[in-house]
Formats: C-alpha cells, sequence, structure tokens
C-alpha cells in the first residue's frame, strides 16, 4: 500500500478539529497533485463514530481505530496504535496537524519507525518525482525547502493555517475499521489532573478593540503608556506569550494558541514580533495595525497597516492624537 | 540528583541573517552565538533542581568550536561540567542524528533526568530531545512548564502545555527526559565569581568518530532552499515622524478602516 497518503485527523469533544479538516485538504491537495490516494486516519474510543463526520469529503477509505485505550492521549499508547497501522500498510507520508499534542507525540512515534520528520509544515513543492517541504527556520525568518530521506512513511506535521479549511474537497468515502493490539504495551507516563491556566479569563472574545502587547515593551513601568491608549480607545489590553512570561500581564490575557483566539475590529500590536504563536491567535481581526522596530518582524505580513518605529514614542503620539481627534 | 542538559549554540536572537549563495545556509562568521532560549530555560531548571536537592549538573552539547563560549557561559551559571562532541565532518544536521549522537555520551552515564530545550532557535524542528527519549528508552514530556522531582520515590512529574490554554501534569519514573518551554522561570545572570570558576572547569571532548555510529542508515533531513520569503505584505507602511506617523495612522484609521 505504498503511494498512498494517511493523514492523522485528530478530534476533542466529538467533533474533529479545525486544524485537522486543514490537514484533511492538504492530504487532497498532495494526494491529487501527485495522484495517489488519500486515507484519513482517526484514533479514538468513538472513532467509528468520529469517522462518520469525514465521509462526505474527497477520499480513499477512512480508517477508524476504535480502542478503549485510546480516549485520552497517551504518547506510549497511541505511538504504538500508530506504529501497528503504519508498519503493516506503509503509506510513502504520514500527514498531521502540528498541535502541541503531536508535539509530543510525532517526534517518538518518527523515531520509532526511523521515518524523517518534517514539523511545522507550511506547504509543499514539487522537485521532479520528489517532493520538498516548506518550514519556517531561524524564528520565521527565512524558510527552508526540505527533503526527507527515510523508509517509508515519511511525516510531517502541519502548521495551522497554512491551508484553509474552506479548501476541503467535497465527495464521499468508506469506512474500514482497524483494530490494533495494545495488550503489550507499557504505559510508562501516567496522566493526572488538567489545569487550566488561569481560574478566571478575562473574555477578549468579546473586545471591539484590542491594544497588545509583546516583548518590545521592554519592562513593566512602560505598560503605562499601553493603559492610556487603552483607555482612550476604550479597548481591552492583551498580551503576547513573551509579555505574559515576563509577568508583565496575567496570562488570562494572553492571545494565542496557548491562549485566546480574538478578532476585533480593530487590533493594535506594540512591540509583537508576529510569531505564528501569537498569530494565529488574532489574524482574523478586521484591522490589524503593527508597530515594531523590526522591519523583517513577520507581524507586519499580516498587518493592514505598518510602522517601523519606537513604539515607546509612538504609542503617546497615537494616544495624543486620539484625544484630539475626540476632544477629550 | 545527576542532571544532565542538553545545548545547542545558536545565532544570538538579535541577528541580521545573510544567505549564502554557494549553499543553502545563512553567512555565520560574523554571528554572535549564544545559548538557544529554551537550552537557556532548561539548564536554569536543571541548576534549580540541583540547588533543591543536591547533585551535579553536566551540560551537554555537539558542534562546531563556536560552542565553547556557550558551554563557558553554561558552567558559570552552575553546571560542574560538561562534553563537547565535536563534529569535524557536519554530520550532525537532522534531528535523528543529532540525538544519536547525545545518546551515545548520555547513556553510559546513567543520568536520573535530562533537560533538553523544546525546540532550537535555528532549525526550531522541536524534535531532537523526543528522539533522544526514543533511544535511550526513556519516558517524556514536552513543552514543559513546571517541574516536581522526587528522587527519593525516583518519580518526576511534569506539567505539559495542552492547546487553548490547558496544562496536564503528567508523572513518570526516574530517569525520564523532559523539554523545556521558554519562559518557564527568570534565567539567571552567570556572575563573575561563577565566570573565574568556570575555567577551571571540565570540558571533555568526544570525537563524533568514536561513538561509532552508522549515519547512512538514520532518517535524514536536507535542506534543499533556504530564502527569505516573500513579504505579503499587504500592509501600508506608514511613513514620517513620530507626529506624523499619529496623525496619518488616526486619519487611516477614522476614514479608511473606518474604526474609530
Amino acid at each position: 500500500m505504498t503511494n498512498s497518503i494517511y493523514a492523522l485527523l485528530d478530534h476533542s469533544d466529538g467533533k474533529i478539529l479545525p486544524i485537522s479538516w486543514e490537514v484533511l485538504a492538504f492530504g487532497q491537495r498532495l494526494a491529487q497533485d501527485l495522484e495517489r490516494s488519500l486515507h484519513p486516519l482517526i484514533l479514538g474510543r468513538d472513532a467509528a463514530a468520529l469517522a462518520q463526520q469525514v465521509r462526505g469529503r474527497k477520499a480513499d477509505s477512512i480508517l477508524a481505530v476504535q480502542h478503549e485505550q485510546l480516549g485520552e492521549y497517551q504518547p506510549d499508547i497511541y505511538s504504538e496504535s500508530l506504529r501497528q497501522i503504519l508498519v503493516e500498510d506503509r503509506p510513502d507520508l504520514f500527514l498531521m496537524a502540528h498541535t502541541y499534542q503531536n508535539i509530543d507525540l510525532a517526534p517518538r512515534l518518527a523515531a520509532r519507525l526511523k521515518s524523517g520528520l518534517v514539523t511545522d509544515c507550511i506547504g509543499y513543492k514539487r522537485l521532479g518525482d520528489d517532493l520538498l517541504f516548506t518550514r519556517q527556520m531561524f524564528r520565521n525568518k527565512i524558510n527552508a525547502d526540505v527533503r526527507i530521506h527515510s523508509t517509508p512513511p515519511r511525516m510531517v506535521t502541519l502548521q495551522s493555517g497554512a491551508v484553509s479549511s474552506d479548501d476541503v474537497l467535497q465527495g464521499s468515502c468508506s469506512v474500514a475499521e482497524r483494530s490494533v493490539d495494545l495488550s503489550q504495551v507499557e504505559v510508562i507516563r501516567k496522566s493526572l489532573e488538567v489545569v487550566a491556566s488561569s481560574k478566571e479569563r478575562v473574555d477578549l472574545g468579546k473586545a471591539e478593540i484590542i491594544v497588545a502587547v509583546g516583548r518590545g515593551i521592554k519592562e513593566a513601568e512602560n505598560l503605562e503608556i499601553i493603559q492610556e491608549l487603552a483607555d482612550v480607545l476604550d479597548a481591552e489590553i492583551g498580551a503576547s506569550r513573551a509579555a505574559v512570561d515576563s509577568e508583565w500581564l496575567e496570562r488570562s490575557r494572553q492571545i494565542g494558541s496557548s491562549g485566546q483566539t480574538v478578532s476585533p475590529r480593530l487590533y493594535l500590536a506594540c512591540g509583537i514580533s508576529g510569531a505564528i504563536q501569537h498569530v494565529v491567535g488574532m489574524r482574523n481581526s478586521g484591522c490589524i495595525v503593527a508597530i515594531n522596530n523590526d522591519p523583517n518582524a513577520p507581524i507586519f505580513n499580516i498587518a493592514t497597516y505598518g510602522i517601523v518605529a519606537d513604539l515607546l514614542e509612538v504609542v503617546p503620539a497615537l494616544t495624543q492624537k486620539i484625544k484630539e481627534v475626540k476632544g477629550v | 540528583m545527576k542532571l544532565a542538559t542538553c545545548l545547542k549554540a545558536v545565532p544570538g536572537r538579535e541577528s541580521r541573517y545573510q544567505l549564502r549563495a554557494d549553499k543553502p545556509w545563512i553567512q555565520d562568521s560574523d554571528l554572535t552565538y549564544d545559548i538557544s532560549e529554551c537550552d537557556e530555560y532548561a539548564l536554569e531548571e536543571a541548576l534549580k533542581l540541583k540547588e533543591q536537592h543536591g547533585g551535579e549538573v553536566v551540560v551537554v552539547t555537539a558542534g562546531p568550536t563556536g560552542s565553547e563560549k556557550s558551554m563557558r557561559k553554561a558552567l558559570a551559571m552552575g553546571a560542574e561540567r560538561g562534553i563537547r562532541i565535536v563534529d569535524e565532518s557536519s554530520e550532525l544536521t537532522s534531528p535523528y542524528s543529532v540525538a544519536a549522537a547525545l545518546a551515545g555520551v548520555l547513556d553510559p552515564e546513567e543520568f536520573e533526568l535530562i533537560l533538553v530545550g523544546t525546540q532550537s532557535d535555528d532549525y526550531g524542528y522541536g524534535q531532537t530531545g523526543v528522539i533522544l527519549a526514543e533511544l535511550l528508552g526513556l519516558p517524556h514530556a514536552t513543552i514543559v512548564m513546571q517541574i516536581d522531582v522526587d528522587p527519593d520515590q525516583r518519580k518526576v512529574k511534569a506539567l505539559r502545555e495542552m492547546e487553548s490554554g490547558f496544562f496536564q501534569w503528567v508523572e513518570m519514573p526516574l530517569p525520564a527526559v523532559l523539554m523545556i518551554q521558554a519562559g518557564i522561570s527568570q534565567v539567571r545572570f552567570p556572575p563573575l565569581r561563577g565566570i573565574m570558576q568556570a575555567r577551571k572547569k571540565e570540558i571533555r571532548s568526544v570525537q563524533l568518530s568514536e561513538l561509532k555510529l552508522e549515519f547512512a542508515s538514520m532518517p535524514h533531513l536536507e535542506i534543499v532552499d533556504l530564502y527569505v520569503p516573500e513579504a505579503h505584505t499587504k500592509a501600508e507602511m506608514l511613513e514620517g515622524n513620530v507626529d506624523t506617523l499619529a496623525e496619518t495612522l488616526v486619519e487611516k484609521l477614522r476614514k479608511e478602516a473606518k474604526v474609530l
């Protein structure tokens, strides 16, 4: 069964994750381009039921791997389940979503299979008969096209938002149930309690305007100018991970993959570089203003308006101007 | 406790990169190298655990001579000794081969806890530490934000990050490998006394060839092309002095974007 592409679809609370629809779209594009078969793969306690959500899409059969022990993620169990399927079938490519869960799982599985793995992939290119997978390096500043040299399956984790789930092709596919034998697996890592990052969230999802702060603010004292801007705009304050880790703002205000996703009509990113982990949380904002003294900051790739300058100078000037215009 | 940290020397965070014309890599001759960000946090965590439970911290790196400075910094921060894998032929460019080399020097010493940064500032694959755990046959956890060790019970609890701001405690027997996320704590500055003492601490060099690794059978990631991405900047970049910028922006937000 080589010359096939397998794509793991992750789920939560009984629904396929949004990023997994993106993985499916990516797989469909590859399958069409390379004339390969595409098999979505679902692991879970209710894999067969979950597979029903995928039936109306264009793919070859969905492999539903159902087992009592696949209810919650556990690396020993999940890697053994996938290893069994992938060793038996040896697809050419195995696609996964680049989620925190798969960051934990994929390299372990790849090592067990001696598969080459490209993580956080944002696209692919043909190179003759072969493929190159594109990913970002040097803190998202430079792109690399990477060729994987290994026995099949070659593995890829796909970055959130690299592909749109709107691109998922409709069609129909059957469900094939597959079983795995987990009787020999030693569960070494035990899962204990799950905790939320903070007891109360400031619900930034309702904010019309957000002023967000990143590393560029440099120190807590400078937050005052941000507060003044937020006050005059009647805005909420948001934070990048860097600002939260430095304890300038509470974790409840964090925006990004580890925090909240927001889409206010106006988002002012002050001293935020625009790393993907932040961007995924705010890129659907109506109007994005980026203020950063690094002209190469990736934030300018998604901003509506960009200002390359020292935010410690620009922000107070902006506050003053807005006050004038509002007659405050 | 016997603790190890793996660290990588990478171009400093503020580096502006130029690409080479002759091969897919950056021009690195003029760059200043420093410990990769996540690895610094991993080292800080190891030093804290040593302070809490006693023992030693050994730092391990695989890389060119430039990494000597990063090793001395780690020793100045408080690590007891270092091991540097010398790779004259630049074999160690894929996470699997790096992990195999690290395993080669770590395995014989039987560390109780190995701490590695979640991902490096240059490649950023985020795989090496996890592959290392697999090669050593040890349990692992990634994106770790808190550690709680019980050396007497030979157990470690780690708080790992999940999606959407949730965290999960997991428990593993020692020995284990933990991938540490940046921001877990505040990284200490090497004290002057530490810098002086670091000069006398041991850095043992191990030639890669001594480890007798078979790279041909390992998965390999080849960077075929390296380039600055086309700016998809639809962003309208504003110009002028501070007052002009403020004025132009407010004007555009009101009249064009109509959000003010």
